[in-house]
């Protein structure tokens, strides 16, 4: 307990250092609104659902468009590691698509879903994809020879061999693939939000802003903050407690 | 992430020709194929031109655009932009990271707040930077700054710290002094990793620097996309996603580059790459 506070001690002077600024009035108000602030416009916002109604749809988006880009990613990943015609249609593909920086998309998403759900779940999927199908193409791709083999010689058959060789031997480059794409979410996600939407955490951000509530737009930017890091931390725990068999 | 095709040395030279000409053409056959769906579908009526812009509309623009020097002003200031940023990060970013692996109270104030503020989406901070710096290049910059030094911070203190101990030891026997040690035993030591993490930070400059813009308007290829957008011009749109694309493609191929350069010394550079 008290190792933990002194490590994250640095992060307690910080705040602190944050509400004395703004106290004594160092800078102007407006520009850094008191921690304390922040605090009650946060439980304000929690008390009268604002922030659980658009983080909700913020969190739906998210979760949609990971999900797709994990399923459709993953696949197109192994099937490039495993059919070498899939390989040779894709690869260059993948190769011109992955350097593109996918924040590019977000106008595009747009024009062909408007400005709800689907445009975003879209730029998520096809920001997040292509992580995890080079994670995925690495790791199938290294998949150990031997026990390729060895699966074979005993009889499997070719989707058995994937689904029990292959794919458990892909899956530490598949998953670190995925936290890469987690992260990648949580950016796409909050940047088309503050730049064209209707609802969610971006918006919200973004109308508060605008309204010139700036300790309840703290409020919600350090919510989203935090999310992001919080949902980062369950993902490696998760990982480490699945795949405790490979350590 | 090219397969290479396996090497037979008996083979007749016009069949080796054959078969290099044959691989090059299945590189590019998908990328031919898609445009050429692309065309076809822009063609076919089922999608207005909204919806979809032909690809030769597309490059027509991208065309008139480079003739009028739009192009060239948008991608300057985008380029200037994540090149500054980038700058700031590599150095800045070894900077911390080499006091964080010498000085126990660097280590102490830095850590947490790395560990705890790598994996948040900092792009939530950019209406705050605007707040405090306005719209303009210091704010965009910043953005950028605090989006990508953690990846070089990060790689910076893993790299030092895997350094071997033996090299320092018997470099410190030789007699050599703190900054011998530093910048000829451990940095290039460290030096491949750090490479690592600055290839991880240059696409997140660009990838930040088209949001800040998109965001904050005025020029730039970001701020030219969302104007093409606000009048709902889609052909504007497409021109500005191919711009970007070709801007990121080359960006990471160039540091792949440099990379090689850089580590020509290190085994590694035997290696066969992926990027």
């Amino acid at each position: 307990m008290t190792k933990a506070l002194i490590r994250y001690s640095p992060l307690l002077i910080l705040a602190i250092a944050w509400e004395l600024t703004a106290r004594l009035e160092l800078v102007s108000t407006t520009a850094l609104p008191p921690l304390s602030d922040v605090i009650a416009a946060w439980i304000d916002m929690i008390k009268d659902g604002e922030l659980i109604t658009n983080g909700a749809s913020s969190l739906y988006r998210a979760f949609a468009g990971l999900a797709l880009a994990i399923l459709i990613g993953g696949a197109l990943g192994i099937g490039m590691a495993w059919w070498k015609p899939v390989n040779v249609l894709l690869a260059p593909i993948v190769e011109i698509f992955y350097p593109l920086p996918k924040s590019a998309l977000i106008p595009v998403t747009v024009i062909w879903l408007g400005f709800g759900d689907g445009s975003k779940i879209l730029l998520i999927f096809l920001g997040c994809m292509l992580p995890v199908t080079i994670g995925a193409f690495n790791g199938a791709r290294a998949s150990e020879q031997v026990l390729v083999w060895s699966a074979r010689s005993m009889g499997a058959s070719k989707m058995r061999m994937l689904w029990d060789v292959v794919l458990p031997s892909a899956m530490p480059e598949l998953l670190n693939g995925v936290r890469t794409a987690l992260a990648l979410s949580f950016i796409l996600l909050v940047s088309s939000e503050l730049i064209v939407a209707q609802k969610g955490f971006g918006y919200l951000i973004g109308s508060l802003g605008a309204n010139g509530s700036y300790d309840a737009m703290y409020a919600v930017v350090l919510t989203v903050a935090f999310l992001g890091f919080a949902a980062d931390r369950l993902y490696l725990l998760i990982t480490r407690w699945t795949f405790a068999w490979r350590m | 992430m090219a397969h290479v095709a396996p090497a037979e040395t008996d083979e007749a030279p016009v069949l080796r020709l054959a078969r290099t000409l044959l691989w090059g053409f299945a590189r590019i056959f998908s990328v031919v194929l898609l445009l050429v769906v692309w065309e076809a579908l822009s063609r076919s009526g089922k999608f207005t031109p909204y919806q979809l812009p032909a690809p030769s509309a597309v490059l027509e623009r991208i065309w008139s655009d480079g003739v009028s020097g739009d192009l060239a002003i948008n991608t300057a200031l985008t380029l200037y932009r994540a090149l500054v940023s980038f700058a700031i990060c590599a150095v800045g970013g070894v900077l911390i990271g080499m006091a964080m692996t010498r000085s126990k109270i660097a280590n102490w104030f830095f850590d947490p707040i790395i560990s705890v503020g790598f994996p948040m989406p900092k792009i939530a901070f950019l209406p705050v930077v605007i707040l405090w710096l306005g719209v303009y290049d210091v704010s965009k910059i910043t953005i950028i700054v605090i989006d990508a030094i953690f990846p070089v911070i990060a790689a910076t203190v893993i790299a030092i710290q895997n350094v071997e101990r033996e090299f320092i030891w018997s470099a410190r026997n030789m007699g050599a002094t703190n900054r011998e040690v530093l910048t000829q035993i451990v940095l290039p030591a460290a030096m491949p990793q750090i490479m690592t993490g600055l290839q991880v930070a240059l696409p997140l400059t660009l990838i930040v620097a088209v949001v800040a813009e998109m965001l904050m308007g005025g020029y730039g290829l970001g701020g030219a996309m969302m104007t093409a957008s606000r009048f709902a011009n889609s052909t504007g749109v497409f021109a500005g996603i191919v711009e970007i694309a070709v801007i990121g493609y080359v960006m990471v191929k160039a540091m792949a580059m440099v990379r090689r350069r850089l580590l020509i010394w290190h085994q590694e550079a035997n290696d066969p790459t992926t990027a």
